[in-house]
Order: structure tokens, then C-alpha cells, then sequence
């Protein structure tokens, strides 16, 4: 008996080593250890055994089963590690196939470079105002110190609604300085930013309508030096923190003394290219103490307040930001040009 | 404006300062330099040169072989093909690889054979002109050895012609026997006319010894081609063209640049419309000097006068329009002598970009640049009556301006008159009946003020913006007319252009009323954020020509801009440098900061429809009325009532849109036609509406706009998008409604959203017929939403809902029902059937077809029921679900399927 169980033994292990299937190492444990299997078959032959012998071939017997279930374990864990390496391999994807994109709208870069200057100005305690685009030639101008004859106020400059040139569409954001003041007085400390509109026809730099965006600040004590360090700030956040600017008298009606504020051109660091058309400067904005006469005319004393105003185009901002080489596209809207942002 | 540094420095000599310097440093005081060009930067290598020896080219019959003295040890060998130079000749040489104007590179070459080293130049070659240099006009005489006849077989000119020879009438052929130089204006010349000997002055530079020519006996003069009625390609090298003779004083081997007046460098400046002082040399010479801190030499014109006759008796002036007229000033010089003006002048009207045109023109604007006082010279024998009238224009005058145009005048425009007729348009141009001409004898200087918003309006409805035009329109100085006229007295006499009248006439309608305004030095400091010494203001204001006395500061004439005392603090800082103010940070935080409600909405909506796939636009706020009817808006809508541009730039930009519907399809459209195979476009823009209450004003409510096609897009997803930006915004219980009105929509496919009773707006397909008159034949949609309804129609903070603790039970039910009812009854009717247990209802399938009756469809639901405080049990459900059977049965005639 013992030599029929080592038989089993030695020819279930070999069989099972050998199985390469889930399904065959099934039927080898049946064979084996079945009701109806080789060793059930042996150990029914206990019966006929001496007392003395029987325990040692039962040992013998749970130890053939026991080193057959561990061998049958073992084989099945080999067979299903196989078989999950197999249905990896078959899973595999091929990598550089391009995924499936969620749909992804693009802000207009126009509108990423006005909010981000408008998150600089929300930084720094500005508000945000909005004003109307169709404007009284009242505050476009006249409350602005625009004299009646300038030449802004000619109809072949201005939009005009009214024959007697009353309403407009505005030419310039100044306007809210005025109704900033007007609608919620001084101290004040905003920004407004939008749509204006000149009569220029359309080209690569020019756009019968296009952005601005305007900032007023009116308070006790403020200075000239204020209008510097505020625009420098703003300035250098826009155009990095070694930007280098050069403020130069200009004339605005609204604002004495007024000032251009020039940076060094970002291209040739001021040697002189044509970015900058070689003068090593390009001009970003335009601002000034807000002029005595606009503080009267808004019911501010300027012998008691002082303040500054500024004002700059978001056109140029954003096509020298996104090196865009044509200001008619950024009303096109073709998608392949959004896109892109 | 344009500024001659070589001029300047006859003001201010401001040291050696480099062009760049130069720029910078009154750019930052004030003055914008644009740009600075050197005159001679394009001329290397270009020198006088001295022709020593002429010979004929042994191999052509036209050019000649030169020896030149270029100031060098040995003269350099040129050929050339012009025919106007002579021995002795002063000459522009281009030398081996030199360059010219225009990039025109001259190196040595060989021309037939002969070396040659460089080239003779042109007047144009150096980019001159004959208004430059009068005297290097050049008269060609028709030389008969150069004569080709058109018709070889019927030649006017025989070839053996010999001296002596009789050509027509009293002209006979003669031969040039000697030839010397007359001066910068031609030749002393003898001529053999076939024994006899004719010597004569010429001015025909083509002429040599040996030449044949064709000589007048009667004028005793040498023809042109003029004078034989001949063409030019009878005579072919007879062309009044050729090498700039110099009558200047240089020698050779010197640089040409200073010779033709090319060693200046013209800074231009862009001067701001407050500082019309700075539109004169004088003018600018003053900041200049401020500027460089150098003393400012002005000089007063000195006239000595005593022509013959008396002012008062030879011109009367009457200003009738005083307020139009607040000064005329004026003067007379008698027996003028017409003629170019010299070099220094030329050179400077020319650095300045005027030309040259006579000495009494010149002198005009010469003194127009100088002083900035625009001036007019007009003929004296054409003012009738000798009176001088400056009065408005009658209605329907005409006068033709010295450009040769005819303009009709009204009477708010100014003219100087005599006594009949108008002579000059005032301040803008004068007339060409009174222009000066070769024979003028008595001129009038005209130096006057005139009202700048007159003269402004003038110029711009008659479309002529001229220099004085744009002068007087700024406002100027209106002490300067009688410096200005002067002076231009002074340079007739210096350039013996005529005799001075002596005095002048000078009708003042104004009261000189200096301004002043105190001087607070401390206060401007404080407004400034600067400590800049009081010393250093008082001496920039003396500088600047201000009065200072005390601390009263008298503001000059020529600053009509200076009025406060922030003028007079601009005046401290630009010279104290914008640059050296310092930086600092106000303080003064408001209270209202940071994004206020309304536009943190419309970031969220942005954003909203980004995340939904859609990219933003900008478009036009002006439309075409034509536009409306592309969107089929029936022909009485009132959103055709428009407010309108009445100068707008044309027809497609000419009102106010009141629907961003038309700017959407147009940038679809756009989009389609660039064959882009889909689109998912949002804008958030204003529309615009005429407020009826009188201000003229508008209300500009903002609308939300989606628009799409193709990838797949249908109404669904357009609706998808919609609900999803609105389900963003926190806007709760909105439905949908089938629109079959609205005009731009698909009648099938459009639906108005409503929440309560608020219209949020529309979306649909775009009518197929709208669509075709873009020419788009794939299907578009949009979606219309008036944000101003939106924002009112926001949640606020969402609440928090406890997540469900129980599982829930779902049923599906397939219902049958009337093809025409709306899937919203259906759902709105279950959700009432339902007894509380109901959470979830969610359309899974519509179908039609076998197994359903005609007329019938079936629509299937998953319904998912679930209590917050148990597991049910399918009982419970059932029941609930029995409930919503029965209302549906009931309430739609609806049974399950």
C-alpha cells in the first residue's frame, strides 16, 4: 500500500507540475483526490490493514493529500498569475494614440490680459467700475477739459448719435473718471475697463472699436510720487519685475502735469529695433495729477484733494503680449486662432 | 515738427552733444524727439573734384575721359557721358566704392575699354533738385556733330555741313573756337561762322571746342533744340541733364556733405497741442536751453527801411470781424528783385522739409519756422483800392487758392480781402490772384492772429489742413506779429530783396491781459512727492521766459497753456526729471473693493460656458441694418429701432445692435466659410436701447450668447450646454417651452426658458433659411440669454443635502402615449403622482415604430425611490409607483406599455 500511495503520489506531482490549464489541473484534482479518485480509492483499501500498520499509511495517506493540494494550490497560483500576465498583454493600449479630449472653451486672450490687469488693480484695493459706451459729449469731453474746439470732438473722430453732438459712442474710459467721482465721490480708488470707439478704419493696428482701461485715484495728500509707485508696481507686474520705465511730459486736457510712460524694449533692452522703432522705448500709457478744473467740475475741492488718473490701451498689451501680428484678428474669432489661447 | 541742429545752434549752442543724447534728454524735458536723420548719413565717400583734362573716348562718339584732382597726389581717371563739364570744373566725385542716396553703391568699372575710378554725380544722384541749386540748370545746346536725322534718306541737317553754312533763316552752322568760363551762369564763347569770328555769352553747358553748332546771327545765341523745333532723339546727347557744376566755395578732396548742405542732422518732434510755442526753431530753442542749462541768445530785428513812399498812404486795413481778427499786423517793401534765395537759407527750409521757391516766399517761411508766426507775402499791385479788408466771406464767394483750387466760401470762414474781391483765405492759404510772380514790385507782409477755432473749422470743411492752418488752430502768440514781420524785413534787406516801407500797420482788437499765478513752492513740492529747491524752480521759470517777481509768477504770451499753479508745478517737475520723482504707495483702502457681485456672475458664466467647451468672442456692438433682415426679424419688430451712428465708417458698422444674434451667425458663418469643421462660441456683450427719456443715453444690457455647429452638435447639446451653465449659476425650477415663433429659429427646434415668470431667454436651431442667407448650409445653433435676468434668477450659497444612508429602489416603466405630448408633462405628471418616495426621474428611451400604435409613441423612465429613514421594501415602491400610473392614466390617457 505504501508503494501504491508514493506511486500516486510521485505521478500526481508530475502530472500536476506539468499542467498548463486551469480546466486539466481541475480534472487532475478530481482524479486525485475525488470522491471517486486514485487516493480515496487507496484509502478505502484501509479496511484490510493491521491495526499497527493503519495509522502509519493514514499519515501517510493525509500526506500524499496534503502535499497534492499544496502542489494543486501552487500550480493554480502560477496558472492565473500567467494567466493575468496574458490578458495584460492582450489589454495593452498603444500610448502615442491621442487621447479623447474633454470639450475646453479659451477665454479671448484680449480677456485674459484685461483680467489679469484687473486682478493686479483688485490686488492693490482698486474696485471695478462699468460705465455706458454710448456717452454724453458732456462727460467724453467737456467735464474732461477737452476744449470745444479739440480736435477729438471731430466728426470725423467720434461716433456721434445726436446732430447736435451731444451723444456719442465714447472715444475713451475717461468718462468714468467723471462719473466715478460724480456717483460715489472722494476718496475713490477704481478701475474701469471696456469698449471705445474712434473713426479709424480697420487695419492692422487699427479697430473702429476697441479696449481700454482707465484707473482714478482721488484722496487727501496724493502725489505725483504715488502715481509713479503705483504705475511702476502695476507696471512691473505686467512686464516682469526688472521691467525698466521712463515717465516724459505729455499733454493730456485732463490731467497737469500729465506723462507718457515709456518701458525699454523688451526685444533689444533699448538698443534700438524695429519693435520699438528704434527708439529703444515703447510707450504703454498715458496718465497725470487729474487736472483742478475735473475735480471742481465733480465738486471736489483741489485745494483740499489731489489725485491721479491713467489710462492705457489693451489692444497693444495684448498683442505684444501673444506676439499677435494683426489686431484684425482678435475680432475674427476664427477658432483656429482661439484656440490657440 | 522738424528742427535743423545746424539752425539751433544759432539760439542755443547746447555743447557736444550726440544725436541720441540730444533725443533723450529734451524727450525727457518734454519735447518728444520721433525720430533724428542725418542729411549726409546715406553719402560715403563723396568728394569735390577738380577736372583737370578732358578727352574725347577714343571708342564712343559721346563720352569723355577725365582726369580728376580729388585733392590727392595723382588725379583719378573718370569717363563719363555727360556733356555739360568742362576743364577747370568743380564737380561731385563719387569715389571708388563710395555711396550715394538710395543705397547706390559706386565702385571702379570700365566703360569701353578705359578704366574708370568712380563716378560724376547729378544734381539727383545726391537727391538735390534744381530748387536747391538754380544755378545748375542746365541749358542744352543742339550740337550739330551730335545730330541723328529721323530719316536717314531726308536728313534736315546735311552731314557734311561746314561752318559758315546757312541752316534756316539767319541761322548758319559755326564752329566753337575758344570757350571760357562767365561765372556760375554760362560761357564766354567764340564762334566761327566761316571766316568770321562771333564771340557772345551762352548758357548752354554742353558746348566745347570743336563742337558745330547752330548760331543765330540775329540774337547772336546758340540754338537749343527749342529753337530748331527739333526732337530729342535728332539730338540725342543734347539733354538738359548731366554732372552738378559746383559755384561753391570748396576745393577738391573736400567732403562734399557740408558742400550741399547734407552735414546737418533734422531732429523731429512731436509737439502736443498745448505747446503750439514749440512749432518754432525759437520755441524749441528755449526748452533746449532749459533743458541743457545753456544761455538762449535771441536777436531782435533790425530793419533800416526808407523806401520811398508812406505806410498809411499805401495801405489801409479795416478788421471788421475783430473777434475773428484779434491782431493784424503788417509791412511793405517796394521794388522787389525776385530771385532764389541763397544757400543758407535754401538749406534750411530744406532741413525743415520746405522747398525752396523765391526769396520773398522763402522768407515767408523762414520766419514761419523761426518765429512760428505763420506769414503771408501777396502782391501789392492786386490789392485794389491799396485797402486790405479782413472780413467773414459772403455767402457763395469764391476764391482760388494759390494750389489752383476753387472754394466755395461761407461767412464763418475769414478772408482777406481788397476792395472788391477776396485775395487770401485767412490764415490757411492765400489766393492765386494775388500770388508773387517773376515781375512783382511791392509786396505786403501779412503777419496777423487769427481766432483758432475759425481758422480750424475753415480748414477742415474745405479740406485743406495746411502748416499755418494747423498753426493757428492751436492758438498763438499773439505778441509775436510784429517780431515775426520784422524780421522777415530784416532778411529782405540782408538778401537785397527789396526796400523796406518804413513802420508798420498793426491793428490790435485785444486787451493785453497777462496771466499770473502765484508761486507756492512748498504746496508744489507736496503735490509733486518731491523737495526740489525753491531756487531751482525760480531759475527754470526765468529760463522758460516767466516774470517772477515776489511770488508772483507772470505766465509769457507764447504759454497760453500755463493758467494754475499745477501748470507751474509741471513746469518744475519736467525739468527736475519725471525720472528722479520718487516711488511711493498711497494708502487709502476703500470700502468697496475686490469683485462686486455683478461681476463675479459674469466671471462664473464665462467660465461656466468654458467648461462646457465653448470659446469666447469679441464682436462688433455696431451691425448693419441689413443684419435684421438676415435674421428674418419681421420688418415691424422693434428691435429695428436701432440707435444709429450718423457718421459711422459705413454701412456695416452703422447702428447699435439690439441683438447679439447677427454678430454670433456672422462669426459662424465666418467660421464655416474657413471650413473649420466645428465651433462652440460664447460672448458675453452689451445690446443697446435708446432710453426714451430725452438724455439721449442708452440702456445696454448684456446678453449671453452661445453659438455652434457641427461635432456632433444638435439641440441637445446645445440645451445640454444651456442647462448646464444655468444649473452653474445656481438658477433653480427653469423650463423649457417650444417657441415656433421666433423668426431666426428652426420652428421645430426652439425653445424660450422660463423661470417663474421670468423669459431667461431662447435657444434652437437656427432657421434653416437664416442659415442660407449666411450662406451656411450646415445647421447652426444658438443660445440668447439676458444676463441681467440670469443674475436675477441666481440661488445663493447652495445647502447642503445629507448623502442618502438607505438604498434606494428603481423601476423602470415604458409608457404609451399621444405622439404630440411633451416629455416634460409626462415627467411633471409623474413627479406629482408619486407619494414622497420619489427622488429621481430620468428619460432613458423615446420610441416609435413596431409594437407602439400609429400615433402613439412609447417613452421609458428610470424612477428611483428611496426614504431617508429606511431600506423600503418593494411593496412601499410599488405603491408609489401605482400612484404615478394612475394620475398618468388619468391626467394623459398615458398607460404602461
Amino acid at each position: 500500500m505504501k508503494e501504491q500511495l508514493e506511486a500516486i503520489r510521485k505521478g500526481a506531482l508530475e502530472a500536476i507540475g506539468a499542467s498548463q490549464e486551469t480546466a486539466g489541473l481541475e480534472a487532475l484534482r478530481v482524479k486525485y483526490l475525488g470522491k471517486k479518485g486514485e487516493l480515496t480509492a487507496v484509502l478505502k483499501q484501509m479496511g484490510g490493514l493491521s491495526a499497527e500498520l493503519r495509522p502509519v499509511m493514514g499519515q501517510l495517506a493525509n500526506d500524499v493529500r496534503a502535499s497534492l493540494e499544496a502542489a494543486i494550490e501552487a500550480q493554480s497560483a502560477v496558472l492565473s498569475q500567467k494567466a493575468l500576465e496574458a490578458r495584460l498583454a492582450a489589454e495593452a493600449v498603444d500610448v502615442t494614440i491621442p487621447g479623447s479630449k474633454p470639450p475646453m472653451g479659451h477665454k479671448h486672450p484680449m480677456y485674459s490680459v484685461l483680467d489679469e490687469m484687473k486682478e493686479i488693480f483688485l490686488n492693490m484695493g482698486f474696485e471695478i467700475m462699468d460705465g455706458p459706451e454710448i456717452e454724453q459729449a458732456d462727460y467724453n469731453f467737456t467735464k474732461l477739459n477737452a476744449p470745444e474746439n479739440h480736435p477729438s470732438r471731430d466728426w470725423t473722430d467720434t461716433f456721434y448719435l445726436k446732430e447736435d453732438s451731444s451723444v456719442l459712442l465714447r472715444s475713451q474710459t475717461s468718462p468714468m473718471q467723471i462719473r466715478a467721482m460724480e456717483g460715489c465721490g472722494v476718496p475713490i480708488r477704481m478701475i474701469s475697463a471696456g469698449r471705445v470707439y474712434r473713426k479709424d478704419e480697420v487695419d492692422a493696428t487699427h479697430s473702429p472699436m476697441f479696449h481700454q482701461i482707465e484707473g482714478l485715484v482721488v484722496d487727501k495728500g496724493i502725489t505725483m510720487a504715488d502715481l509713479k509707485g503705483t504705475l511702476n508696481a502695476v507696471i512691473r507686474e505686467i512686464y516682469g519685475q526688472e521691467t525698466v520705465t521712463r515717465f516724459r511730459p505729455h499733454h493730456f486736457p485732463f490731467t497737469e502735469p500729465s506723462c507718457e510712460v515709456d518701458i525699454q524694449c523688451y526685444k533689444c533692452g533699448g538698443k534700438g529695433c524695429p519693435t520699438c522703432k528704434g527708439e529703444g522705448w515703447i510707450e504703454i500709457l498715458g496718465a497725470g495729477m487729474v487736472h483742478p478744473k475735473v475735480l471742481r467740475g465733480c465738486g471736489v475741492d483741489p485745494e483740499e484733494y489731489s489725485g491721479f488718473a491713467f489710462g492705457m490701451g489693451l489692444e497693444r498689451l495684448a498683442l505684444g503680449r501673444y506676439k499677435i501680428s494683426d489686431m484684425r484678428l482678435i475680432f475674427e474669432n476664427d477658432t483656429r486662432f482661439l484656440e490657440q489661447f | 515738427m522738424k528742427l535743423s541742429r545746424k539752425w539751433l545752434q544759432e539760439f542755443v549752442d547746447v555743447g557736444p552733444v550726440n544725436d541720441r543724447d540730444f533725443a533723450e534728454a529734451m524727450t525727457i524735458s518734454g519735447s518728444k524727439v520721433e525720430v533724428t536723420e542725418d542729411l549726409g548719413a546715406e553719402i560715403k565717400n563723396v568728394v569735390v573734384g577738380r577736372i583737370d583734362k578732358m578727352e574725347r573716348h577714343p571708342d564712343s562718339d559721346h563720352m569723355w575721359v577725365c582726369q580728376i584732382d580729388i585733392g590727392q597726389d595723382e588725379p583719378v581717371q573718370i569717363v563719363t557721358g555727360a556733356w555739360n563739364i568742362h576743364e577747370g570744373d568743380l564737380i561731385p566725385v563719387a569715389k571708388d566704392n563710395s555711396w550715394l542716396p538710395g543705397g547706390k553703391h559706386i565702385t571702379r568699372g570700365n566703360l569701353r575699354g578705359v578704366k574708370s575710378k568712380g563716378m560724376l554725380c547729378s544734381l539727383k544722384e545726391l537727391n538735390l533738385d534744381e530748387r536747391d541749386f538754380p544755378y545748375a540748370v542746365i541749358t542744352a545746346a543742339a550740337l550739330l556733330n551730335d545730330y541723328k536725322p529721323i530719316d536717314p534718306e531726308k536728313p534736315s541737317i546735311p552731314a557734311d555741313i561746314q561752318p559758315g553754312h546757312k541752316i534756316f533763316g539767319p541761322v548758319v552752322c559755326g564752329r566753337v573756337i575758344n570757350l571760357s568760363s562767365a561765372g556760375e551762369n554760362g560761357w564766354s564763347c567764340g564762334v566761327d561762322i566761316g571766316g568770321t569770328l562771333q564771340s557772345f555769352f551762352t548758357p548752354c553747358s554742353n558746348v566745347h571746342e570743336g563742337d558745330l553748332v547752330a548760331y543765330n546771327t540775329k540774337t547772336c545765341s546758340i540754338c537749343t533744340l527749342a529753337d530748331l523745333r527739333a526732337e530729342q532723339k535728332e539730338f540725342p546727347h543734347c539733354i538738359p541733364d548731366g554732372i552738378f557744376v559746383l559755384h561753391e566755395d570748396c576745393k577738391p578732396g573736400d567732403d562734399i556733405r557740408p558742400v550741399i548742405g547734407a552735414d546737418d542732422r533734422v531732429v523731429e518732434f512731436e509737439i502736443t497741442p498745448n505747446r503750439p510755442d514749440c512749432l518754432s526753431v525759437i520755441g524749441l530753442a528755449r526748452e533746449a536751453a532749459v533743458t541743457f542749462d545753456k544761455p538762449l541768445k535771441l536777436h531782435d530785428p533790425e530793419v533800416r527801411g526808407g523806401a520811398e513812399g508812406a505806410l498809411p498812404e499805401l495801405l489801409d486795413v479795416e478788421t471788421p470781424d475783430p473777434d475773428l481778427c484779434p491782431r493784424y499786423t503788417a509791412r511793405m517793401v517796394r521794388n522787389v528783385r525776385i530771385a532764389p534765395s541763397p544757400k543758407w537759407m535754401r538749406e534750411r527750409l530744406r532741413a525743415n522739409g520746405v522747398r525752396p521757391i523765391n526769396n520773398i516766399v522763402d522768407i515767408t517761411n523762414y520766419v514761419m519756422l523761426e518765429y512760428g508766426q505763420p506769414m503771408h507775402a501777396f502782391d501789392y499791385r492786386y490789392v485794389k483800392g491799396g485797402k486790405i479788408v479782413v472780413r467773414r466771406a459772403r455767402a457763395g464767394e469764391e476764391l482760388t487758392t494759390l494750389d489752383g483750387n476753387v472754394r466755395k466760401l461761407t461767412p464763418d470762414m475769414l478772408v482777406i480781402a481788397d476792395d472788391t474781391r477776396a485775395v487770401g483765405l485767412a490764415g490757411v492759404m492765400g489766393g492765386l490772384n494775388s500770388e508773387i510772380v517773376e515781375d512783382t514790385a511791392d509786396v505786403v507782409f501779412e503777419s496777423a492772429n487769427f481766432d483758432g477755432a475759425c481758422i480750424r473749422k475753415t480748414a477742415l470743411a474745405l479740406g485743406m489742413r495746411t502748416e499755418a492752418s494747423a498753426k493757428f488752430e492751436k492758438g498763438l502768440d499773439i505778441l509775436n506779429t510784429l517780431p515775426a514781420v520784422n524780421r522777415a524785413c530784416e532778411l529782405v534787406e540782408l538778401l537785397g530783396a527789396g526796400e523796406v516801407v518804413d513802420g508798420a500797420i498793426d491793428i490790435l482788437n485785444f486787451a493785453p491781459n497777462p496771466v499770473t499765478v502765484k508761486f507756492e513752492p512748498e504746496k508744489m513740492n507736496r503735490f509733486l512727492g518731491v523737495d526740489i529747491p525753491e531756487a531751482d524752480m525760480r531759475k527754470t521759470l526765468l529760463a522758460l521766459g516767466f516774470g517772477l517777481e515776489g511770488d508772483t509768477i507772470t505766465v509769457p504770451s507764447w504759454r497760453s497753456d500755463v493758467e494754475h499753479w499745477s501748470d507751474i508745478a509741471e513746469e518744475a517737475a519736467r525739468f527736475y526729471g519725471y525720472n528722479n520723482i520718487p516711488n511711493t504707495l498711497s494708502a487709502g483702502l476703500g470700502e468697496r473693493r475686490g469683485w462686486n457681485p455683478v461681476q463675479q456672475a459674469e466671471n462664473a458664466a464665462g467660465a461656466l460656458c468654458r467648461a462646457a467647451g465653448y470659446s469666447e468672442i469679441i464682436t462688433y456692438s455696431f451691425i448693419s441694418p441689413a443684419y435684421y433682415d438676415k435674421i428674418n426679424l419681421p420688418a415691424d419688430s422693434p428691435l429695428r429701432n436701432s440707435m444709429k451712428i450718423l457718421n459711422p465708417l459705413g454701412e456695416d458698422t452703422s447702428i447699435m445692435r439690439t441683438t447679439t444674434l447677427p454678430s454670433m451667425l456672422e462669426i459662424l458663418a465666418r467660421n464655416c466659410h474657413y471650413r473649420n469643421k466645428s465651433a462652440r462660441l460664447y460672448e458675453l456683450g452689451r445690446t443697446y436701447f435708446a432710453r426714451d427719456d430725452g438724455s439721449g443715453m442708452a440702456d445696454e444690457p448684456k446678453v449671453l450668447s452661445l453659438g455652434a455647429y457641427g461635432g456632433g452638435m444638435d439641440f441637445f447639446q446645445m440645451k445640454g450646454a444651456v442647462e448646464a451653465v444655468l444649473e452653474g449659476l445656481h438658477i433653480e425650477g427653469f423650463r423649457f417651452e417650444a417657441e415656433t415663433g421666433n423668426p431666426s429659429y428652426h420652428p421645430g427646434r426652439c425653445a424660450r426658458i422660463y423661470r417663474g415668470g421670468f423669459l431667461l431667454g431662447v435657444l434652437g436651431q437656427i432657421h434653416p433659411s437664416v442659415a442660407e442667407n449666411y450662406g451656411v448650409d450646415c445647421e447652426l445653433y444658438a443660445a440668447e440669454l439676458d444676463f441681467n435676468t440670469l443674475y436675477e434668477n441666481m440661488g445663493g450659497t447652495p445647502v447642503y443635502h445629507p448623502l442618502p444612508r438607505f438604498p434606494a429602489v428603481t423601476r423602470d416603466i415604458a409608457l404609451v402615449c399621444d405622439k404630440s405630448l411633451p416629455v416634460a408633462k409626462l415627467e411633471d405628471c409623474i413627479c406629482r403622482g408619486a407619494k414622497g418616495l420619489l427622488k429621481a426621474v430620468s428619460l432613458f428611451d423615446v420610441y416609435t415604430g413596431k409594437g407602439v400604435p400609429e400615433g402613439k409613441k412609447s417613452v421609458a423612465f428610470n424612477l428611483e425611490l428611496r426614504a431617508d429613514d429606511r431600506s423600503l421594501t418593494a411593496q412601499e415602491a410599488d405603491e408609489d409607483v401605482k400612484g404615478i400610473l394612475d394620475l398618468l392614466a388619468k391626467e394623459l390617457n398615458s398607460v404602461l406599455r
